[in-house]
């Protein structure tokens, strides 16, 4: 029998949600009470029910954790199984992205903070710095967001073992074309409002998330105010904001089959970190980003809260389940692919991520 | 004639990851050592321990705390303390968070 799985890493733990229908929900936890989970990976590769969790304790520091039983038992590497290697006098502070490589089963990127990609090749038993992204000269000059600095999305590209995206706040977009060894900024048509006087740079952008979409080369980006649109893998970029209540926002979902179709939780503004209206809502699009349409039923009204970059998640099912997780701690879940949610946790502590996958 | 071993007390939080071990006893060498050698000494049968109370650099974690026969160790030489024979070392997760 297929189970969904709702994984929903918060700041003081994670908690897992299942379902066999994607109507009614069972919520076990929390895993790791007390301890900070900022990134999740379901690995179902070769029919694995893996997941992986980022989590870090305030007194006893970042780890990751692993599940080979879809999330119900976790183990720990007693050895350290992501760290900064003794020449760069560095230490790690947080995992903030976890993504298995789907052109090599055994393969999976981890971002962190501070700014830096590390690789596993051993299903995230290990992880080994990428050396390219971290020797990058521009790297002294990456500032930090508001969350820290990090490489908080790693896009790979199926088919093509050797492209892969990572995005960082707020350095921008950068791009590897021989699978991580020489790193490019890409972010031509990104606009950096913040900037006093370029507000085109090179890089410095504060990328907030990227997803893949379906269509060939496509991209979509949610940045610290503006939404973008790639038709090239990313060397360049459109807007696609105009028809959106407002350009600010965190996170971004492209659907898993369907391309143009595209879904983002806007906030009100970056003084204003609210849904627009104090209307809890997703925004989508069918058409890449041309137009785009509101869809709140289900979410609350009179609503304060925000969707953080990783704290929504598509599955896999058709229709595809939509699921966001708020900063104070509700988790809502689509199984009409935004049409109605309805919510599957509440009370929790505020949300940093929440990934959706099925287990056969 | 053998010094007298150091004694290393766990807090409660990590005495999950190593069976319920509450203490460890470490013997101590001829010549003084340092907490950074004593740490070395005392997790390398429990190695999960090091990298819940130093980072990959081998310094102390910030929210922890270790105290040397009562004196806060990392508010002095840090790693670099000596640790006299027989000593009482405790490691404690430092009264933080919210």
């Amino acid at each position: 029998m297929t189970e969904t799985i709702v994984a929903i890493g918060t700041r003081k733990g994670l908690w897992m949600a299942r379902s066999t229908d994607r109507q009614d929900w069972t919520l076990e936890g929390p895993h790791f009470l007390m301890s900070e989970v900022a990134s999740v990976a379901v690995d179902t590769r070769e029919g694995r029910s893996t997941v992986l969790a980022g989590v870090k304790s305030w007194h006893w520091g970042p780890t990751v954790q692993a599940s080979t039983d879809g999330g119900r038992t976790w183990t720990e590497s007693a050895e350290r199984a992501l760290a900064f290697p003794a020449d760069t006098d560095t230490a790690l502070e947080r995992v903030w992205q976890l993504t298995p490589d789907p052109n090599d089963a055994d393969v999976v990127w981890a971002g962190v903070e501070p700014h830096a990609l590390f690789k596993s090749t051993d299903r995230g038993e290990h992880y080994e710095l990428v050396r390219g992204l971290w020797d990058h000269p521009h790297r002294p000059t990456w500032e930090p967001g508001f969350g820290g600095g990090a490489v908080h999305t790693i896009v790979p590209e199926p088919g093509r073992p050797e492209s892969v995206l990572v995005a960082m706040s707020a350095g921008g977009v950068y791009r590897s074309g021989d699978g991580g060894q020489t790193w490019a900024p890409s972010n031509p048509g990104i606009r950096a409002g913040f900037m006093p006087d370029n507000e085109y740079p090179e890089y410095g952008q504060c990328v907030h998330k990227v997803a893949r979409g379906q269509g060939e080369g496509e991209l979509f980006a949610q940045n610290h105010n503006g939404v973008y649109r790639s038709h090239d893998n990313g060397a360049t970029w459109d807007s696609i904001a105009e028809g959106l209540p407002t350009d600010f926002g965190f996170t971004v979902l492209a659907h898993p089959r369907r391309p143009g179709v595209v879904w983002v939780v806007p906030v009100a503004d970056s003084g204003e970190r609210i849904p627009p209206d104090a209307q809890l809502q997703v925004q989508r699009s069918d058409d890449a980003g041309a137009t785009w349409r509101q869809q709140a039923t289900g979410l609350p009204g009179h609503s304060y809260t925000c969707v953080l970059r990783d704290a929504a998640s598509l599955d896999a099912a058709d229709p595809v389940g939509v699921y966001i997780g708020t900063r104070n701690g509700d988790v809502f879940a689509s199984a009409d692919e935004g049409e109605t949610f309805q919510r599957i946790a509440t009370q929790l502590p505020d949300v940093l991520v929440v990934r959706a996958a099925q287990l056969t | 004639m053998p010094s007298a071993p150091v004694r290393v007390i766990l807090p409660g939080m990590l005495r999950d990851l190593v069976g319920g071990v509450a203490e460890i006893e470490v013997e101590s060498p001829a010549e003084s050592q340092t907490v950074a050698e004593l740490l070395d000494r005392a997790f390398s049968g429990h190695r999960i321990l090091d990298g819940k109370v130093r980072d990959e650099r081998g310094q102390i974690r910030r929210h922890v705390k270790v105290f040397v026969n009562g004196e806060d160790a990392t508010r002095g030489e840090g790693i670099g303390a000596p640790v006299p024979a027989g000593a009482r070392v405790h490691i404690i997760n430092a009264v933080s968070g919210g």
